[in-house]
């Protein structure tokens, strides 16, 4: 049947695509230098936040503000978990930390899971007060739980070690880690958008009414939606603890939110690839145009370097794209979306 | 009888919108709900789907009352229905607004979503080729890929109900599926209802101003008229009862 053939067709593409990434990841970890590799490393942790912070605020049309709160959440329990018990006694310097935090041991592959299951359960159950009512309370809800996350952080030394933060956290984080969870996400979050659950979940943004009336739990939907995003950011959250070695409650404020509204607004809200090719442009956009922070001659005109200039001409590089792509880069369109266009034309 | 409606009434603040109405739907009629504007006819379908709860009074399908329930699960229970002014899912594919009304009926879990286990692939399989066999019906199939909102307003009329009949219902309520149409493509659409009833084998509620499009289509009417019921029957009586002309034209003797 004709519409086996696309399916066929789509599968080995993807496949394709799958290969490529990983044998990518293993290439870029074997051959690149250490401040290549980590630069990778940070846009696949960014990829991981960026597109599954877009399945509820561009898929689901719920907007949030959540990503800082629950890589904290995904941060610390991360932290807790691999952190050996002599080391914490060593550094817990405002409290002795409570004895359940230095029974708490597991490796690496386990906190993770663990971090994102925390952080789905919170999500979970701030969904209740939520989504009862619509509106934009979610953004305000979440706005204020960062705050929360953040005072609770410093004021519970016992389990945080307070504003010190946790230090000599074992560096496990590397590109296999952090490469092979960012495809896995992406797998998971594009097979959830190609199901009935995404389409209920774009239901819900385009029209929630009619979404009720054609038998959609739309209450039930935007939780599934909040609750998966969150998972994946508490995982974010843990490899990102181990990619810094150190961790404080100033790390995760509001602009870590900021930065990645910025990247799927840019990318194309609703978009998965937009988000993973927003991810790409700011990051390694903002790594790469640091020279432009040193001192430099253009056409014989001699200039001292001025510190932030990157910021400025990346701002205005995010006002053109605004400008003359308003949906963000891609739209809400997805890779083979392109593909499909292209053929029609012809 | 599939659909009754007893002694139901529905005050906002200080105004009735719907005053003391009865009427029932027998299996596979189609019914009409007539009258003029505000007479309360848009508010008895949202009471139907449970948008609105009754003042007083009950609803009950397949003698089960249903006032209470939630409007998703009143789906479930095989009711569906369109809107006034179409609201079709903007973003989304002719065949992926048809898919959202299987949501219900196609039974895979998240986790087997997520990892493309073999029920997944099963399930959406038959989902999709149901789809395809009520656009086919519809004749909308050709469109399946394009943007629903890049189709005509008669087409996106055709995928809204096909969306509807995609969830499975015993009892279709449309909410003038007329409006906005010429004469000829209302003489179709009437066609292409008692085709949906035979095929489907369903019951189909409708709210109508084309009086020629009612008579042609329905077998009973209930009019309503400022939220009170003033004729219940058989269409050919309505037409000539004196209180639904005057609903409609006005009191003569006054003017």
């Amino acid at each position: 049947m004709y519409e086996d053939k696309i399916f066929t067709r789509h599968r080995l593409i993807n496949l394709a695509i799958i290969i490529t990434a990983i044998w990518f990841t293993w290439f870029a970890q074997v051959t690149f230098d250490e401040y290549t590799v980590r630069i990778i490393n940070n846009v696949a942790i960014f990829i991981i936040l960026a597109v599954s912070y877009n399945l509820i605020n561009g898929v689901t049309g719920q907007f949030s503000l959540e990503p800082n709160g629950f890589v904290a959440i995904g941060a610390y329990v991360t932290s807790i978990l691999i952190v050996d018990a002599d080391t914490m006694l060593y550094q817990y310097d405002i409290e002795d930390p409570s004895a359940w935090v230095l029974a708490m041991q597991a490796d690496f592959a386990w906190a993770l899971l663990f971090a994102g299951i925390i952080s789905a359960l919170v999500a979970l159950s701030l969904s209740f007060p939520v989504f009862r009512v619509r509106g934009d309370y979610l953004a305000i809800v979440t706005l204020g739980f960062g705050f929360i996350i953040k005072i609770l952080a410093i004021n519970n030394p016992q389990i945080t070690n307070g504003s010190l933060g946790i230090n000599d956290i074992p560096e496990y984080s590397n590109l296999y880690w952090t490469g092979g969870i960012a495809i896995f996400t992406v797998l998971a979050i594009l097979n959830i958008i190609y199901s009935k659950y995404g389409r209920a979940m774009k239901a819900v943004r385009d029209d929630e009414d009619a979404a009720t009336a054609m038998g959609i739990n739309t209450f039930k939907i935007k939780t599934l939606a909040f609750s998966t995003s969150a998972f994946f950011e508490g995982v974010g959250g843990g490899l990102l603890a181990a990619l810094l070695t150190s961790i404080s409650p100033d790390l995760f404020t509001f602009f870590l939110t900021f930065q990645l509204l910025i990247i799927i607004v840019l990318g194309g809200l609703g978009s998965t690839t937009g988000a993973i090719l927003g991810t790409i442009f700011v990051m390694a956009g903002l790594e790469y145009m640091r020279f432009l922070d040193e001192p430099m001659s253009f056409m014989g005109i001699e200039t001292d370097g001025t510190p932030g200039m990157r910021m400025v001409v990346f701002s205005l590089i995010l006002i053109l794209v605004m400008l003359f792509a308003r949906e963000g880069l891609t739209g809400k369109k997805e890779l083979k979306d392109f593909f499909k266009k292209k053929k029609a034309d012809k | 009888m599939i659909l009754e409606i007893c002694n139901v009434t529905k005050k906002f603040g200080g105004v009735t919108a719907i005053k003391n109405t009865s009427f029932s739907v027998k299996a596979k009629e189609i019914y009409g709900l007539i009258g003029p504007n505000g007479a309360g006819k848009t508010t008895m379908f949202n009471i139907i789907t449970g948008n609105y709860e009754p003042t007083s009074g009950d609803i009950k399908f397949h003698g089960q009352k249903i006032n209470g329930i939630k409007p998703f699960k009143i789906v479930h229970r095989g009711i569906a229905r369109t809107f006034q002014n179409i609201r079709l899912f903007n973003s989304m594919t002719v065949l992926d607004n048809v898919l959202i009304g299987f949501d219900y009926q196609a039974s895979y879990t998240y986790l087997e979503t997520i990892f493309r286990l073999p029920r997944f692939f099963k399930e959406e399989r038959r989902v999709k080729k149901r789809a395809f066999e009520i656009m086919e019906v519809l004749g909308i199939a050709e469109y399946s890929d394009e943007l629903a909102t890049s189709l005509s307003y008669g087409q996106q009329r055709k995928v809204e109900i096909a969306r509807a009949l995609a969830a499975n219902p015993q009892l279709l309520l449309l909410d003038e599926p007329a409006a906005g149409m010429n004469p000829q493509e209302t003489e179709e659409l009437a066609e292409l209802f008692f085709k949906i009833r035979d095929e489907f084998d369903i019951t189909i509620l409708l709210i109508e101003h084309d009086m020629k499009f009612v008579n042609k289509l329905c077998d009973k009417v209930t009019v309503l008229d400022y939220g009170k019921t003033i004729f219940e029957g058989d269409i050919k009586d309505a037409i000539k009862d004196e209180e639904v002309i005057k609903a409609y034209l006005g009191d003569f003797k006054h003017a």
